[in-house]
């Protein structure tokens, strides 16, 4: 174990190896710090900034699951403007993407006390459903920019390069090289992708089939066919 | 036919992939630009021509594409006019130059014309606000537009606008106007080089000592002493260490740094060199903003003579052991790339996503190598200081602001342009030299520090422009942009154009910004020309502004509010709390 570092968490002394990040550490200490893009398995960009928190004497907040512990640091979790950052990213995405087959973002938004209709007339990030492949789907208007899936698909697991970006700032959206169906891009279907949406943006094709109450021969005969057809293509 | 159906030559581009073959993933953003030189956009053919070229998988090549403004995937013009769209333009009469062209061109923004000749765009601050309204005509500025200049302006026989420089007394500025900025020789005898010899002869660390007693601190906004900056890199474990100029000067009424590129690109040159001396860099770089091309056309003509002159290479000057060169990269439209480490980001051919810090730079930046990345005016300043020595510099400006600053005056004044003052001259003084509000009207109010800056008021001219009073009160020099508004002024269309501004610039990293700015400009643009201010618009500007600035991923979204606050602050009647 590499040198150990001691802070303090909401007042609470927690000591951790050098290294470790205030999201680690806040666990580690049975203190609650929410995380949305954050996957254990993955490299954290911290990008959702749920997790920011205050530490004295920093100029702004810090991303809980980024930032390394340091010696004497003091840590809040729970002040006034935490809060209001947390709800206010909360109500910004609610009023972006559809979040309905995102329950732990649902639970937070409750707990936070956000209102999602808070910025209702704003414009909504919309996509047409991708539905190219036999093995899954792509709804990105549940797609929350997390980022998981670019990342499993590049260097953080399958190296396959298939998903990239899509425009800049509030029209960011993943994609495609050229907007390519999937079959057509370096996707080799291994389903990592799927595996890490939080939000249901993409969801295997037989479950999207399920859930429109198809019966399981007719899932199979549908996904089946599609395979062939690629085959003799 | 249409455009996008027509058979691509990929043997066109044969030329310019051999002459890129070997190269890396760095070398991308330079052969998209010359790809789409060639066809005025990058059709799929030739993104994975360069793909296989660079080894660079294409899904990426799309995503880079897709990031920066000036590539295009989709059939476009080679020559595209673009026309300056922001605050410093629009209170010179931007709005009716756009229409004056729309009606000539027949085309709306982002359109290109049936015969694929032209394309017409509003962009972000095109960085000559002191020539405002201006706008480019493919690689050729032009300035001081009107309804009548249209046809010279379309036609290319607009004359380019030359430098406006004033104050005094004249340092970083003393050659501009006098030097043939595409002259070696010239430059040698306006005292170029002088420096750089009497740097080689003194060791690294006495050069670091000069720089940080002459009390230079980071001129592009972020106010870090350049001396501490060059001895942590000088520190750095490492062998390959960079230097980065960041020419990528694209904050709203900002222009000085186009001055200086422009019209002494060997003093940026030499600065940057004499950096890689007291760091113990071999490597460098300037990354010159996409809407500055005679910049970079003069850069590069200033490298290519600096290195046929021994001025770059190996053994520069002939000193044993002294190696240094400079790679001149173009941006090609994207604020975000002048945070230092999406410009690292940028010149490593990848989208221009700010990296978290820790770690920094001095030890992980370009390549994730050690790296010092100084903005262009920092740089010709520290040059400055250590040619005259530390002594003479501290005889100007203050005790903990050394030496002099170059601001940018732009808008309703009567002579815009960039002044070079020594620090502690006030606001009221700087304006006054600059023959005061233009047509005689009163102040409204005044942008300090550029879109990423603060408003303040006609009470506050009295404010000393030095770093200490800047601390002091708050009000950012930034990059030393000081935009004037007049009583004519509708500040809430200047607090959305500003907010525009920030939702069409934000990267979409991090959440915060990205829909923050967003929703701020929604907001503010129903309240400017939609319907007026509704309850809860001011709360819900200062929870987004809060947000974006406490829990942004870098500096851009943490400035994104910094100005729309400000204004709600000094100006509660902009966004009132109670609505009748």
């Amino acid at each position: 174990m590499s040198e150990p570092v001691t802070l303090t968490i909401d007042g609470k002394e927690v000591t951790v190896p050098l290294g470790t990040t205030i999201y680690q550490a806040a666990q580690q200490a049975g203190i609650d710090i929410p995380i949305i893009c954050y996957h254990p398995h993955l490299t954290a960009n911290g990008l959702c900034r749920i997790c920011s928190v205050e530490v004295k004497g920093w100029r702004v907040q810090a991303a809980a699951c980024v930032t390394p512990c340091a010696d004497g640091m003091e840590v809040h979790t729970r002040s006034e403007d935490v809060i209001c950052g947390r709800r206010t990213i909360l109500e910004l995405l609610a009023s972006t993407v559809n979040l309905e087959e995102a329950p732990e973002i649902l639970a937070l938004l409750k707990e936070y006390k956000a209102d999602p209709e808070r910025f209702a007339e704003g414009e909504q990030r919309t996509a047409p459903l991708y539905d190219d492949n036999p093995f899954y789907i792509r709804d990105y208007n549940q797609c929350i920019n997390c980022w998981r899936c670019v990342q499993v698909c590049a260097e953080d697991a399958q190296y396959t390069f298939a998903l990239t970006f899509n425009g800049r700032g509030f029209h960011t959206q993943i994609g495609t090289f050229m907007g390519l169906p999937m079959p057509d891009t370096t996707c080799v279907f291994c389903g990592q992708c799927v595996g890490v949406c939080p939000t249901g943006a993409l969801k295997p094709k037989r479950q999207a089939l399920l859930e429109q109450g198809l019966d399981p021969d007719e899932i199979f005969r549908q996904t089946r066919r599609k395979r062939k057809q690629r085959q003799n293509a | 036919m249409n455009e996008s159906n027509k058979p691509i030559d990929l043997s066109l581009l044969q030329p310019v992939l051999q002459k890129y073959e070997g190269q890396q993933r760095d070398a991308l953003l330079p052969l998209l630009h010359e790809a789409q030189a060639i066809y005025g956009w990058l059709p799929r053919e030739v993104q994975e021509a360069i793909g296989r070229t660079l080894h660079v998988p294409l899904a990426e090549i799309h995503g880079v594409i897709e990031f920066y403004t000036m590539f295009y995937n989709q059939p476009t013009a080679r020559r595209v006019i673009r026309v300056c769209e922001d605050p410093a333009c629009q209170l010179r009469g931007a709005q009716t130059v756009m229409r004056a062209l729309e009606r000539e061109l027949g085309l709306t923004h982002g359109q290109t014309s049936a015969d694929g000749a032209v394309t017409y765009e509003h962009v972000p601050c095109l960085g000559m606000c002191e020539h405002a309204p201006c706008a480019l005509n493919g690689d050729k500025p032009a300035g001081n537009l009107t309804p009548e200049l249209i046809s010279a302006f379309l036609a290319g026989t607009h004359p380019e606008p030359s430098a406006r420089v004033y104050g005094g007394p004249f340092y970083m500025l003393g050659r501009v106007g006098k030097v043939n900025p595409v002259s070696l020789a010239d430059y040698e005898a306006h005292g170029g080089y002088r420096a750089l010899k009497k740097a080689v002869a003194q060791t690294p660390e006495e050069v670091i000592t000069a720089v940080e007693q002459s009390r230079i601190v980071g001129r592009g906004g972020a106010m870090f002493p350049t001396g501490r900056k060059w001895r942590f890199t000088r520190a750095a474990a490492g062998a390959v260490k960079h230097i980065v100029v960041n020419a990528d000067e694209s904050e709203p009424g900002t222009f000085k740094d186009r001055v200086l590129l422009e019209e002494d690109p060997f003093a940026v040159v030499e600065a940057a060199t004499l950096a890689g001396y007291a760091v113990g860099a071999e490597r460098g770089w300037i990354f010159v903003r996409g809407e500055y091309p005679r910049a970079f056309a003069r850069l590069q003509t200033a490298v290519q003579q600096a290195r046929a002159a021994g001025y770059l290479g190996r053994n520069v000057l002939g000193k044993a052991g002294f190696h240094f060169d400079i790679k001149v990269r173009l941006g090609a439209g994207a604020y975000i790339c002048g945070e230092e480490t999406a410009l690292f980001e940028a010149i490593e051919g990848k989208r221009g996503f700010p990296r978290i810090k820790p770690p920094f730079p001095t030890t992980h930046g370009l390549f994730q190598q050690p790296t010092a990345i100084n903005n262009v005016e920092t740089l010709v300043a520290a040059l400055v200081a250590f040619d005259m020595g530390v002594t003479a510099w501290r005889q100007h400006g203050t005790e903990q602001s050394p030496g002099t600053k170059l601001f940018c005056l732009s808008g309703h004044v009567t002579r815009p342009g960039v002044y070079e003052v020594p620090f502690g001259l006030t606001v009221r003084e700087l304006i006054e030299m600059a023959g005061g509000v233009k047509d005689g009207r009163s102040l409204q109010a005044i942008l300090m520090g550029g879109a990423a800056g603060v408003f303040i008021t006609p009470d506050s001219l009295d404010m000393p422009l030095t770093y200490e009073d800047a601390r002091a009160t708050g009000v950012p020099l930034g990059s030393g942009v000081i935009m004037l508004f007049d009583e004519t002024a509708d500040l809430r269309h200047t607090l959305y154009q500003l907010a525009h501004f920030f939702a069409h610039e934000s990267c979409g990293k991090c959440f915060p910004c990205q829909l923050g700015t967003q929703r701020q400009m929604e907001i503010l643009h129903r309240i400017t020309h939609n319907g007026g201010v509704r309850a809860g618009d001011r709360q819900a500007l200062l929870d987004i502004g809060l947000t974006m600035t406490e829990t942004s991923l870098c500096g851009l979204g943490q400035t994104a509010a910094s100005a729309i606050l400000s204004a709600l602050k000094q100006w509660p009647e902009l966004v009132p709390e109670d609505i009748a």
